[in-house]
This record gives structure tokens, sequence and C-alpha cells, in this order.
């Protein structure tokens, strides 16, 4: 058994990251996800790395982007405005295959928007945010503890497929502390980077990072070469969370903290006789397609909770595939949604 | 027989997609010299910008990174912090520099990164076909600027030497030319100099060469070194802003 701490999300991250072997952090800071700079700032200078506070969310990417470049372990964070500044950044990094992690504790938008709990950056995160076909791998933790395993996955993740990995949390799961167990990191994997600029040594040809290809067909090949990692990915990576589906009565679908407020209801749910089950996708993309098809046709119905306007939704709609109704319950503005209405909304499907 | 001029060994055997008369040759050539002769190209690692040296990655035998539009500094500060061993340089124009990436470079200044940015200044974009840049002159024509530039319309040039040369953390900046041969061999000195400002681990070393665009400035190859002679001199003044006397 690993230590165990009382701690707070941002600061899980942060050690998560330090324990999976990451060295470079760049960042710039904005709320509510500013606890991991802090942390970072005093944690990296006691392990060797290298902490710096970017004069913005663009240079902070450009950084990363370079850092990984040179074959570093790298990760940034930040929260829903600064990832839109770092869309560019993001799109170069994803041609370019470059493995690095990133976070974001969404905050409620759209503009400058509000700083409490939202889930409103899904599309922006599991669509493409920034220009061209590309994809990022998307990880939904819904509780401090997972917050850890999932941002030590993430680093693994990103080395093996040379993807970026992002991991998407809200304030909620930033700001709270619970009890995580730091388990050894027995599975972190350290990946060769032949690739990496870091000199040639005049023993090598010389290496390029690029995300330029001005001739058509070999951006095709390129953009082709993509894609077949992408599918791989949905081959081997999709997480997801089944819980009490096998003949519930409604499934509900839920990421993050709302999962958490899902389970309760479920319980509240059994006392009066409704079975309620949940699939909770812990990976946004690649999506828990399979898990859909497999119950699509179980329930009364699917209902998608988010507090977003219904993003999570279409995707779920597209897995379902027509074979069942889907109906949504979203809150917005960093307002939460409550137990009792989401059972309202439960009840009034099946009665 | 005695070779007495050969290609750099830090300059790749490829053709270079430049525009007749164009002075980016000249400039990759200085570096890829000052490369051989520091006997650092088995560690340096280049950036390529946005603009008509973005793929100047192609040219030079060292790693190169492509960076986006003005990031450059950026990115060298990530690849430098991964390996303080390396020597980075960042080739940058005047639009990515001085426009774009003007936060970059102002911020990598002051932070003091221990890299070499070469600073190409043509008063123009070129790779976009002519327009305005935060350095083209009073009066110049340009395809967005029809008329001239105008000060009370589209403000003043930025003179990059003098504005970095205010932080702590830049060392070496110096202005060059390329439009004459005595003005080159001031290039690569002043190339090589800052360079070994780096390899000292002194701070953030520029320099800014002062370059031609005969396509967009509409001129032949000779007049537009005239030109850069007896317009951007008079702009843009030759000569060291910092670090004249760094023993290196």
């Amino acid at each position: 058994m690993g230590e165990k701490l009382l701690m707070k999300g941002n600061e899980v991250i942060a050690e998560a990251a330090i324990r999976a072997g990451c060295r470079f952090y760049f960042g710039y800071p904005i709320t509510p996800q500013t606890e991991v700079m802090h942390y970072m700032a005093k944690r990296m200078p006691e392990v060797g790395g290298t902490f710096v506070q970017a004069e913005s969310e663009i240079a902070a990417i450009n950084m990363v982007y370079g850092a990984a470049s040179a074959g570093g372990r790298v990760m940034t964070t930040s929260s829903s405005p600064g990832i839109s500044l770092m869309q560019e950044g993001i799109s170069y990094a994803a041609c370019a295959e470059l493995p690095l992690v990133m976070v974001n504790i969404v905050r409620c938008g759209p503009g400058l928007g509000g700083i409490l709990p939202a889930q409103c950056d899904y599309f922006q995160s599991v669509k493409g945010g920034g220009h061209g076909d590309y994809k990022m791998v998307v990880l939904a933790p819904c509780s401090v503890q997972e917050l850890y395993e999932l941002t030590v996955e993430a680093f693994n993740i990103s080395d093996r497929y040379r993807i970026i990995t992002m991991i998407l949390g809200d304030g909620i799961l930033g700001q709270m502390m619970e009890a995580v167990e730091f388990r050894d990191v027995e599975n972190i994997q350290n990946v060769e980077k032949p690739w990496a600029v870091t000199g040639t040594g005049m023993k090598r040809e010389h290496n390029v990072i690029t995300s330029i290809y001005i001739d058509p067909e070999v951006l095709e090949a390129h953009n082709r070469k993509l894609q077949e990692k992408y599918r791989l990915i949905e081959e081997n990576e999709v997480r997801v969370e089944e819980y009490n589906c096998e003949n519930a009565d409604v499934i509900v679908v839920a990421f993050g903290t709302v999962a958490r407020i899902v389970k309760n209801v479920i319980k509240t749910a059994e006392k009066e006789g409704i079975k309620v089950g949940l699939i909770r996708p812990v990976t946004l993309w690649p999506f828990p397609v399979k898990t859909f098809e497999k119950y699509a046709t179980v329930p009364k119905a699917f209902l998608t909770v988010e507090m977003n306007a219904g993003q999570m939704l279409e995707d779920v709609k597209l897995a379902v595939n027509g074979k069942n109704k889907v109906d949504f319950l979203g809150r917005m503005g960093g307002m939460v949604p409550t137990q009792k209405e989401i059972l309202d909304k439960i009840k009034e499907l099946i009665w | 027989m005695a070779v007495v001029f050969k290609r750099p060994h830090a300059l790749k055997d490829i053709p270079m997609h430049y525009c007749p008369g164009c002075t980016h040759g000249i400039v990759h050539r200085l570096i890829a010299e000052v490369i051989d002769e520091l006997g650092i190209e088995g560690k340096t690692v280049g950036i390529s910008p946005v603009g008509c040296t973005y793929n100047n990655y192609e040219y030079f035998n060292c790693d190169m990174v492509q960076a986006a539009h003005g990031r450059a500094p950026a990115v060298a500060t990530g690849v430098k912090r991964v390996n303080p061993d390396n020597i980075v340089f960042a080739y940058q124009g005047d639009g990515d520099l001085a426009a774009i990436g003007t936060a970059e470079i102002v911020h990598a200044a002051a932070r003091g990164e221990k890299i070499t940015v070469i600073f190409v200044n043509n008063a123009i974009y070129g790779m976009t076909s002519g327009q305005m840049a935060p350095t083209t002159l009073v009066n110049q024509v340009t395809t967005t600027t029809p008329f001239g530039r105008k000060p009370e319309i589209h403000g003043h040039p930025i003179n990059v030497c003098e504005l970095l040369s205010t932080l702590k953390g830049a060392v070496y900046v110096e202005r060059v030319s390329v439009h004459d041969i005595k003005n080159i061999f001031n290039a690569k000195k002043a190339i090589k100099k800052a360079f070994k400002v780096q390899m000292a681990n002194l701070g953030f070393s520029i320099v800014e060469v002062l370059s031609t665009c005969p396509t967009n400035w509409g001129l032949s190859p000779v007049e537009a070194l005239k030109w850069l002679r007896d317009n951007m001199i008079p702009a843009y003044p030759l000569g060291n802003f910092k670090g004249k006397d760094l023993e290196v």
C-alpha cells in the first residue's frame, strides 16, 4: 500500500505528475487551477525539475512544444479561457505527434464566464478545439484518487502513442480535498524517444519536428497515419465504468463529478423500487461506444446528465444509434444538478 | 589543389527556395559557418519560424524544430530548459518576431533565456506577398500600405534592438547588415559572438540582420542592396547596443 494523504485535487495532479516522472512544467495563472502551479513551483526544484511561469498561455503551450520536442516529460495546466488560447499549440503538437500532458480544470463559459464548476469544454476537448483533423486522449476523473491514477496514466498514454493527453476536470474536483493513496508508480513506462531534438552528436541524421507539409500527397499520407493511430487508440484505450446497468429501468450517462451525484441518486431510487444504471465514460475520447451497443435496448431510456447545454449528449445519441430514447438534463453557469432534479427526471421518463 | 571555399558542413547540400537576390541564403551560410567554426553542430538545435524561412529546417544539418508564427523564442525556451547543454538558436523574421511574437521575444529576453536569436529584418512580409511589417519604414509602399506607411494611420516602425537592449536579461544585442562584403563579415562576427555568449551561459543574445526582399520591394537585387543602405540603415542604425565588451 502506498502513502495515504488528505490532499486537494489540484495538488494531487501536480504530485502525480512528479511521481510519473514529469520534470518540466510551464504554465500561466488562472483560477480554478492555480494550486497546480503553486505546488509545481515548490516541488520541481526539489526533484531537479524545471518550473517556468510563462508570459501567457500561448507562450506556455509553445514552451511545452519545445520541451516535448527535446524529449522531456512535460505538462501544462490551465482552465477554459487559457485552454482556448492554447489551441494553436495543441493543433501543432498534434500534427507533430508530440507527447505531452495537459490539464483543463474547466470553468463555466462562454467568454470569461465564471470560475464555478462546469463541463462546457467537452466539445472543445473531444471534437478538436483547434484547427485540423486531430484527436487527443481525454480523461475524465471523478475523484481525487482517480485524478492521481489518471494523471500517471496520461503520461504513459502520451509517450506510448506520441499524442496529447488531456485531463478534463472541473472546479469541484480541483478544489476539493479527499483522501488519496499514492500507490507505487510501478507502471511508469520509460519510452525511448529517438525522434527528439537533442543534438545529432554528429552520429545520426538531423531530427526535425514539424507540422508543415506543403505537398498535398505527403500531408494526406501524414493525416492517414494520424488517423490509423487514432483507430488504434480507440481499439486499446477505452476506459469506462459501468454500474448497475443489467436490467436497469433507466441508464444515466454522466462523466466526472456529475457521476458521483448520480451514484447517490441510484441508492435513493433503489429504495423507491426504481433500478437506475450508470455509464460513466472515463475516456471521453476514445468514447466507450461498445458499452452503449451492449446496453442499447436494456433500459426504457437513457438520461444524459451534464453541467452544460448537452455536449456529450451528441456522442451518447451516436452510440445508442437510434435504438433507444436518449433524454437530457443539464445545468449551466456553474450550477450543479441536484439529486432531486435527477431523480424527478428519471421518474418522468419511466412513468 | 587547395580548397579555399566550400559549403559549410552545417548546411545541407540542397538548393534553397529563396527568390533571386534574397539575402536569407547569406544569413543561413553565416550561421552555418559559425556553427562549423565553433564545432557545435552536434549539439545545436535550431528553431524555424513562420514566413519565408518556415522550412529552413531542411537546410541545416543540426536538429531543428519548426515553430508556430512568432513562438520560436518560447519553443527555444522549452528545448533549452530540457537540455541546457544544447546550443539553441531561433531564426525569425520581422513579422514573426516584432508583430505576432512580440510577447514571446520580450519575455524570453527578459528571462535571460540562454538562447540566440537571429532576427532578419527586411521591413516587409515576404511569404504572404509584401504586407506592412512592424519594421516597414515611414512612407514605404507595401500591399497593405498602398499609399505608403503613414505614422498617423499605421503607427511608427519598431526598433527591436533598441527596445530589447533595455532588458537586463538581454546581454548581447547587435544590429548588422548584409548589403555588402564588409558588412557581411561584420554580421558573421556578431553572429559568432552571439553564439559564444550562449556557450558561456551569459544570457539572451540577439543579432538583427538588415536584409533585402527584392521581390516584394519591387526592385532588382542590386537596387535592393542600395535601397537597404540608403533607407534602412538611417532608420535602423548598425552597431552594438549591448554586450560590446563581453569577453567570450
